[in-house]
């Protein structure tokens, strides 16, 4: 019997490593194209992992158990992305994907993801990467924490505390930490401040490789078609655009005093010494 | 609902294919195949040059909204002060008001904030609910939001903005769920519909490489973030005989109802440093090339002179020379001052996707290969331990320091 199970949200996104400046237009271009873990989401599956390595041994005195499950919503392939992260450590994952939840807005991701979080008992911690690299909004987390009305922390740089009942938390705003107690079950939002994750153990490859990744679709979530995806969202994309970037450079030539004296002469030109 | 492609107008040209993010389309038999990696994006749609790609099967629900009028601004509020977000929110929102030909009105919450309403005024609201209590002293994501929806409720407005703060991206997605409507994250640009009169949000995505539009239809109000420092704050002329505080609305609550599940323990700031980079015109940023945690003091004397603040890329911040608030790029700060100078920083993607929106761009690198050449204003090729020194002593000369 498990008795506190954390749960870790992640996507898979296209990275961005080969993005290149094209010399002709000057503008930004993708070579290939290469899916990874979000980069925040990393640092949330390291945090769930390490949280169970420290309440693991004091659960178990009084016999109880903790367990950490990774969630995401998308396409079939997504489940290697699933495996990577049992292969981090964590300890079993489900698979969200039917065709129906494509297209979905923030609001119809947070209700399938609440949804399928309701499908498990005793969840006592949902954390999630602070945005994602594609989408680039932050507002799963929020609006997930929402709809399963639990508190919210977005932004945390350390866990301070946490038993089963209550975590001290620190968050991360534009000019100050602010450190906060609250009740559990509740949901975070972590950045890259809050830990260095590790590689993957070869114990935790070859455990990978053998699992079978649960996939959920709607029906299992008694989802109707009209809450999720493109047709359960309120916001619509009716426009994409690649934005021009015309880059005018200008090149400060001569000895380093010659440089300096034209880049203080600009400078002065637009006021800004 | 689906996605389809006319294979009778389709030519198999791959202009699709080429912009397709989640690599979801094929040419298969000299027609465009999209697959299950479909996020119905768009990007298809509006790259085919025929025509041919089509969303379908979405109903159209034709909802009635006409009890829904007005632009209502967020003014969020810090330690008792309209940040000025809410004033470039007032300012935005005022062209959209008169777009639309309805009134704009603004939201005060916090603790001793009424008396910032006179300045608020000047940024062309006709109307602000004032919420003046102790218990929104500090930033606490519930029982704003709890306010907020009370108000949103009330009033009605048919657009909502507040800024995409640390407090507004954590605080108005709850508002949103709430409410169940539609929220947009981080908008750089807005706009009226002229015939549909719905707000076009239009916000970066993917590192800031695309542009999407984005509409709210079938909900309201119509909820945005607005990215900070984007929009202008700009005051209009206000007719003398106006009595002010006629336009502002004091709202009572129940202080009983409004009892938080986040207990604030203790709130710091790092000594002597500013760590909130976005606010300020200026940033001068230091890359691998800076070496070492003590030339950041150089970058600082710099920055200070120019009344600006130290930024940093990744490879600084991963090196333990400045912590983490420090960083700009994709998994640090997106960042658009007046002027960035980036001395050292080589110009990896991931960072010039956190600061290319920059009104200047200023080029200190030793390599003339750098990226970061590519989309500075100014480039100097050089030794910035050098040309930085040498740029201190020149303004510090100009302004009879030495």
């Amino acid at each position: 019997m498990v008795d506190i199970k954390i749960i870790v949200c992640i996507k898979q996104v296209p990275g961005t490593t080969e993005i290149k400046i094209n010399p002709e237009t000057n503008t930004l271009v993708r070579e290939g194209i290469e899916t990874v873990i979000n980069p925040f989401d990393t640092y949330a599956i390291e945090e769930g992992v390490r949280l169970k390595e420290k309440l693991a041994p004091l659960l178990s005195q009084t016999g109880e158990e903790i367990e950490t499950i990774a969630l995401t919503m998308g396409p079939p392939q997504s489940g290697e992305m699933l495996k990577e992260a049992i292969a981090l450590g964590i300890d079993k994952a489900v698979l969200l994907s039917d065709r129906a939840f494509a297209g979905a807005d923030t609001w119809a991701t947070a209700l399938t993801l609440a949804e399928a979080i309701k499908k498990f008992d005793d969840w006592k911690l949902i954390i999630l990467g602070k945005q994602t690299l594609d989408g680039d909004t932050g507002q799963v987390g929020p609006e997930l924490a929402q709809k399963l009305n639990i508190p919210f922390i977005g932004y945390a740089s350390s866990i301070l505390d946490i038993n089963k009942n209550r975590m001290t938390i620190k968050r991360l705003m534009e000019d100050r930490y602010e450190t906060f107690e609250i009740r559990l079950p509740a949901a975070i939002s972590v950045g890259k401040d809050i830990n260095i994750p590790r590689v993957p153990s070869l114990r935790g490859k070859l455990k990978a490789k053998n699992e079978a990744i649960p996939v959920w679709d709607k029906n299992y979530l008694n989802l109707d078609q009209s809450q999720i995806g493109l047709e359960g969202s309120y916001t619509q994309v009716i426009k994409i655009s690649m934005p021009e970037h015309h880059y005018e450079v200008k090149m400060l030539e001569g000895s380093p005093d010659h440089q300096v004296d034209e880049l203080y002469g600009k400078l002065k030109e637009l006021n800004i010494v | 609902m689906d996605i389809k492609v006319d294979e009778s107008t389709c030519t198999g040209c791959s202009l699709c294919k080429n912009v397709c993010m989640y690599d979801a389309i094929e040419i298969i038999n000299g027609k465009a195949v999209i697959d299950d990696n479909c996020v119905f994006c768009g990007a298809c749609i509006d790259a085919c040059k025929f025509n041919s790609i089509e969303i379908t099967g979405l109903p159209d629900k034709h909802l009635d909204f006409s009890n829904y009028n007005g632009v209502m601004v967020f003014l969020e509020t810090l330690d008792g002060a309209v940040l000025d977000v809410g004033y470039e929110l007032a300012t935005e929102g005022r062209k959209l008001a008169s777009s639309l030909g309805v009134p704009l009105s603004g939201v005060l919450i916090g603790n001793k904030v009424k008396d910032n309403f006179l300045q608020a005024f000047e940024y062309g609201l006709d109307k602000i609910y004032c919420i003046d209590n102790p218990v929104f002293s500090n930033q606490l994501d519930d029982i704003y939001a709890k306010v907020l929806v009370q108000i949103i409720d009330k009033y009605k407005p048919e657009i909502f903005l507040a800024g995409a703060t640390s407090f507004g991206r954590s605080l108005v997605p709850k508002v949103a769920a709430i409410i169940k409507t539609g929220l947009t994250a981080d908008c750089t640009a807005l706009a009226i519909d002229e015939e549909k009169k719905i707000l076009l949000q239009t916000r970066p995505t993917f590192g800031g490489n695309v542009l999407a539009t984005i509409v709210t239809k079938d909900a309201r109000p119509q909820m945005a973030t607005v990215r900070p420092h984007v929009m202008e704050k700009k005051k209009t002329a206000i007719a003398e005989s106006e009595d002010q505080s006629a336009k502002i609305e004091f709202i009572d609550i129940d202080q009983s109802k409004f009892k938080t599940k986040y207990k604030l323990i203790s709130t710091e700031k790092e000594a002597g440093e500013n760590i909130n980079i976005t606010d300020y015109d200026v940033i001068v940023s230091g890359g691998r090339g800076i070496g070492g945690s003590d030339s950041f003091a150089l970058l600082k004397e710099l920055a200070d002179l120019l009344g600006g603040v130290v930024g940093a890329s990744r490879a600084a911040v991963d090196s333990n020379w400045i912590s983490y608030p420090h960083q700009v790029g994709q998994t640090g700060k997106t960042v658009n001052p007046r002027v960035y100078i980036a001395c050292g920083i080589s110009g990896a993607i991931q960072h010039l996707a956190g600061m290319q929106t920059s009104d200047l761009v200023i080029a200190i690198n030793k390599d003339p290969e750098a990226p970061i050449f590519k989309i500075a204003n100014y480039g100097i090729v050089g030794d910035l331990f050098e040309v930085v020194p040498k740029l201190i002593r020149k303004i510090k000369m100009g302004r009879g320091l030495i």
